[in-house]
């Protein structure tokens, strides 16, 4: 993962994706692909590209919580806070999850490690209390798995 | 909309432009309305106002606030009246029970979020949510928020979801704690201003109102000021910061702006005689409800402490002023005047009319010096603009005009820009064209510059012939080679509405091979594909239009360009319908109303030539003096005459020519050769440094009358308070002419408006009275069209047939060489206004605070400069220094500057070739050096020094 983003990179980038129809979502999935976040310098380039207004693409992109401002920790723990879960004891995983991690929502450890974010539904409300770790889905959560799972992803 | 005084009806979306007709029912009351229409329209035109927030006539309806719920009989639901169009038959209720509890939940939620700090609030009775909890009857709020937005701290603590005001722009403040968060700033900058500069961040309970992205504040962000947002917003979060300090206004008055040619309607807001504020009038013909950042904000130089009050006199321009009254300053500029005239000769002294006070006062400069002084010696800076337009056009389809209205850009298909960047010059305009063109229509611009209606969010122009400066009549001339020798044309239109035979001789001329793309792209610098792929995209509009500007006039072959402008309309029978025309974008607000009302020294107002008996006779009737049948001089001729020792007084109203007009220190040696020069403007200009009299003149505030815009609409000027001066500028002249034993009489401009109808044929039917009653006229206003005339040419063209005329590019003698390489060409940005005499002593500094030169990197490169370097900028003329800016909108071996600023002096620079037919001087093309500077010129510390010491007031005497 390039750690300082280029302008000259984040152009080739937008070159990439800039013939679909409607580029915008795919460029910043490339753009997260390749930092792990989306640069703010390409904010500007890609209005330009795109003869959009900068206000725009900020616009979109912070619709998406999914697109990040900056760099995650090393591992993304997201703990669903929708109804299904929160039934089911998922506040307690919640309040948990924080207080083991030291951290509030979206905060990441300070060591880097963990970054910790609600998700509003994983579709898993059969298997509630669910998260993700890293892009998979984990059900049934409680303090025992939560506290697995954190110390597998290093907290 | 905001709207607190005399509410223009808020329909709530736009109006349907189909010409089917829809019969419903909107609580027992039938309303007929056009297909599309919504429901909400519907129903307010019935009388019926929905309850709404998020909706507006000037945006397209959103669905958001959920208060307009409606009940439509044998539909489900409630559906939002203002995204469901009427239908036939269709029986709707907006007034049940379900729909009062509905509606009374959503205010609720609203109510939730907001502060109840009403009594202090700047939008206190004139707020929409407001009014929505009174028309929903909202009376207590069953939800207490955990978060809010609008509590600084909460549990005392900071509140994360707070956000501070910002107050980054100097007229208007963005305050998040009031927010609602409805859109309609965000819609309002994207669909009537077309900037984009606005989002909405975030989703759900973390939506807010952003200005550009992360990191920005207003200021920052690509907002343009224009008060679009401030228009829309219907809450106190985007309000004028003179409504914070001064309070609601008490009533109002519309008025017309004084700034550009567009003239946009606004409405004075006032309490007592102090303005409130501008706000654009939605019903003005022109702007439809839209404003720019100097028509709306930038009016605060009328009370500015630079404005001169008292007249005031001197015996020589080294000494200091002395205030004197009225009468003194009256008697003792008669006297010299007269004095000149009696050693001189009657021939020695003239008048310049002035392009931004009303036509009446116009008409009364022309007058002083065709009754009073008894010569033509009359000029106006128009002079210096579009004189070529009126030439051109008066010789192709026989009127000095634009063809069109400023609706007419909303139909057409294919717009081709010439030489101007309405953006910066007309942005009500260039909003206007930005929102046809996201609509799909096409554009061609043709401009040295990478302007930004070239490319800005979601507009792009097709092609962009990036010429060299000085050859307009090049490419305009290969525009119509490819079009006649490719068959393009309409000869439908060319048989019946032009001369076949002077056609012929043309099309001759045309297609010659030296006039083909090919041919001039050497010297011009097009690529010949793409001069060719956008001449084939202009012939083959269904409507195709040209607006054009000081780009094409200002050169010593402006006319011709004009010319070959008509020609191009006329040869793709563009001409004479909606969307089609040829619109030059006049640059002050009443420049062409100072070339109807007989400014220039040939021609007698109507543009009817002083040679000719019949109309000398007309006016000497009326006026009880002969009037001479030479034509007077030019102001370059007035200059020259000067320096010669044959011109010896001079009145000039509300111009600077020191600054606006070309090579300064010709114009200084001219002025300086004098020996009456009254100037008669607001403050101390330039031109004021070699004056003997001033006169303070009065602000578009401070008087009637009328201007006339670029489209030949007379719009009123109203008088809001009594002028700070004393006297209203036409008063004054009348006091200068009778102190000249003029005995004129005129106690209102009503009764000059009479004596212009009474002697010009196209302002016959004009009265202030037919003004009142439809807001505004274009000329001609006649017995033929007694409401005036938005479309010209229509059947025929006013001088009978079309008139196909050669034109021959010859380059201009300003070429670059050795030493002066470089090609220097000037503009204007969008937040000053001309010499900046206005715009300058505006908070609007905070967007252009000095001129800048733009040079391209690899010119900038060649000569060591960097961004922001001091640069000497040397023509044949003269030199100046102010700063660089490097950038690739210009080409490599052009650099551009603006003339805002008199430290600057640009046109120190600027040559005194001019136009063939019009004398009007070549200000887009200089051939100049630019090289690092140290500091000023020797120049700019001769000329601050010398205006120092001519700005000394003595102190009244004790």
């Amino acid at each position: 993962m390039p750690a300082n983003p280029s302008e000259d990179r984040v152009r080739e980038i937008i070159a990439d994706h800039v013939a679909l129809e409607g580029p915008l979502l795919p460029i910043f999935h490339a753009l997260q692909a390749e930092y792990g976040h989306v640069p703010q310098l390409a904010v500007p380039v890609i209005a330009e590209v795109l003869n959009l207004g900068r206000a725009e693409v900020h616009g979109v992109m912070s619709f998406y919580h999914d697109f990040r401002k900056e760099p995650a920790g090393k591992h993304v723990v997201k703990i669903c806070r929708a109804e299904a879960c929160q039934s089911v004891g998922g506040d307690a995983i919640s309040e948990r999850a924080m207080k083991l991690l030291g951290v509030d929502w979206h905060g990441t450890t300070k060591n880097g490690n963990v970054t910790l974010e609600p998700v509003f539904c994983l579709g898993l409300c059969a298997c509630a209390p669910a998260a993700m770790v890293d892009g998979k889905v984990v059900g049934r959560v409680d303090a025992a798995k939560l506290d697995r799972i954190l110390a597998e992803v290093g907290a | 909309m905001k709207d607190f005084i005399i509410p223009d009806a808020d329909y709530g979306t736009p109006a349907s432009k189909s010409k089917e007709m829809v019969t419903l029912t909107v609580d027992g009351f039938p309303v007929t309305v056009p297909a599309g229409t919504s429901i909400m329209r519907a129903a307010k035109e019935a009388g019926i106002s929905v309850p709404k927030l998020c909706a507006t006539d000037s945006i397209d309806a959103f669905g958001s606030c959920r208060l307009c719920l409606v009940e439509i009989e044998g539909r489900a639901g409630t559906p939002a009246s203002c995204t469901t169009p009427v239908a036939p038959g269709i029986v709707v209720h907006t007034q049940t029970g379900k729909l009062k509890t509905l509606r009374k939940g959503v205010m609720e939620l609203y109510i939730s979020d907001h502060p109840l700090d009403c009594l202090t609030c700047a939008a206190n009775g004139d707020c929409e949510l407001q009014d929505m909890a009174g028309a929903v009857g909202l009376r207590d709020v069953r939800y207490e928020a955990k978060e809010t937005h609008f509590e600084a701290r909460q549990n005392g603590e900071a509140n994360p979801n707070w956000l501070p005001k910002d107050d980054s722009n100097p007229y208007f403040s963005y305050d998040p704690s009031k927010c609602i968060v409805c859109s309609r700033c965000v819609r309002a900058c994207e669909e009537v201003q077309g900037t984009f500069a606005l989002t909405i961040e975030g989703r759900g309970f973390d939506s807010r109102v952003s200005a550009g992205a992360i990191g920005d504040n207003f200021l920052s962000s690509d907002c343009v000021s224009c008060g679009a947002c401030v228009q829309a917003c219907p809450t106190a979060t985007l309000s004028e910061k003179s409504l914070f300090e001064i309070g609601t206004p008490s009533h109002s008055v519309i008025t017309t702006c004084a700034y550009c040619g567009v003239g946009c309607s606004f409405k004075a807001e006032m309490r007592g005689d102090e303005l409130v504020r501008m706000v654009p009038y939605k019903n003005g013909k022109a702007n439809r409800g839209h404003s720019c950042v100097k028509g709306r904000f930038a009016y605060g130089y009328a009370s500015h402490k630079d404005r001169i009050l008292n007249p005031m006199i001197r015996d020589k321009v080294s000494d200091p002023w002395k205030e004197v009254t009225w009468p003194e300053a009256m008697e003792f500029a008669a006297k010299r005047m007269g004095g000149i005239q009696a050693k001189y000769g009657k021939d020695s002294v003239g008048v310049i009319t002035s392009s931004r006070c009303t036509n009446e006062e116009t008409y009364l400069v022309q007058k002083l010096t065709r009754a009073v002084f008894g010569n033509n010696n009359t000029d106006t800076c128009a002079r210096v603009c579009h004189s070529p337009t009126g030439y051109g056009l008066g010789q192709t389809f026989g009127t000095s005009a634009g063809t069109q209205d400023f609706d007419s850009v909303e139909e057409t298909d294919v717009a081709v820009v010439i030489g101007a960047n309405p953006a910066a010059g007309h942005p009500v305009f260039a909003s206007r064209l930005k929102k046809r063109l996201r609509q799909g229509a096409k554009l061609i611009v043709i401009d040295p510059r990478r302007t930004e209606m070239v490319q800005s969010a979601h507009i792009k122009a097709e092609h962009h012939l990036a010429l060299r400066p000085g050859t307009n009549v090049a490419v305009v001339t290969a525009l119509a080679h490819v079009i006649v020798t490719e068959g393009l044309m309409d000869e439908e239109f060319i048989r019946t509405r032009c001369d076949w035979d002077e056609f012929q001789d043309y099309a001759e001329f045309v297609s010659d091979p030296r006039h083909s793309p090919e041919s001039i792209a050497a010297y011009t610098g097009v690529p010949a594909d793409e001069l060719r792929k956008a001449a084939r995209l202009y012939a083959g509009a269904r409507n195709g239009s040209i607006y054009y500007g000081l780009g094409v006039t200002e050169h010593s072959q402006g006319s011709t360009t004009v010319i070959g402008i008509a020609n191009l309309a006329m040869l793709t029978g563009n001409i004479g319908r909606p969307g089609v025309g040829v619109n030059p974008l006049r640059g002050q607000n009443n420049v062409q109303g100072s070339c109807d009302m007989g400014s220039f020294p040939h021609e007698l107002p109507g543009y009817r030539h002083v040679k000719n008996d019949a109309v000398r006779d007309i006016f000497e009737k009326l006026w009880g003096v002969t009037i001479s049948s030479e034509p007077g001089l030019r102001i370059p001729n007035m200059l020259d005459a000067a320096v010669e020792g044959t011109f010896k007084g001079l009145y000039c109203q509300g111009e600077d020519i020191l600054q606006s007009d070309p090579d300064t220190h010709h114009v200084a040696a001219g002025l300086a050769a004098m020996e009456c020069v009254i100037v008669h403007d607001l403050f101390l200009n330039e031109t004021a440094n070699y004056a003997h009299v001033f006169l303070p003149g009065s602000t578009f505030l401070e008087k009637d009358g009328t201007f006339t815009n670029a489209e030949r609409r007379i719009n009123r000027v109203r008088k809001v308070m009594a002028p700070k001066n004393g006297y209203a500028d036409w008063e004054i002249t009348q006091m200068l002419a009778n102190a000249m034993e003029a005995g004129w009489t005129y106690t209102h401009p009503s009764q000059i408006m009479d004596e212009i109808a009474a002697t010009t044929p196209s302002f016959a039917n004009v009265s202030y009275e037919l003004l009142e009653t439809m807001g505004s006229v274009q000329w001609p206003c006649n017995e033929k069209s007694p409401e005036g005339t938005p479309l010209m040419h229509i059947d025929g063209f006013v001088r009978g047939k079309g008139k196909f005329i050669r034109t021959e590019y010859v380059a201009t003698d300003e070429k670059t060489g050795p030493r002066f390489p470089l090609l220097l060409t000037t503009g204007r940005i969008l937040s000053q206004y001309n010499v900046g005499a206005q715009t300058r002593r505006t908070a609007n500094n905070v967007w252009h605070d000095q001129d800048v030169l733009e040079i391209h990197p690899h010119d900038a490169e060649l000569r060591g400069i960097k961004e922001g370097d001091f640069v000497r900028l040397a023509s044949r003329s003269g030199e100046t220094t102010l700063k660089a800016e490097i950038t690739d909108r210009v080409s490599p071996g052009v650099v551009y500057t603006t003339f805002h600023h008199p430290t600057t002096q640009a046109n120190v620079v600027t040559t005194d070739f001019s136009d063939w037919a019009t004398n009007c001087p070549e200000y887009k093309v200089t051939a100049v050096q630019v090289s690092p500077s140290n500091g000023p010129a020797e120049w700019q510390v001769e000329y601050d020094a010398q205006a120092e010491m001519a700005r000394r007031i003595l102190p009244a005497a004790e």
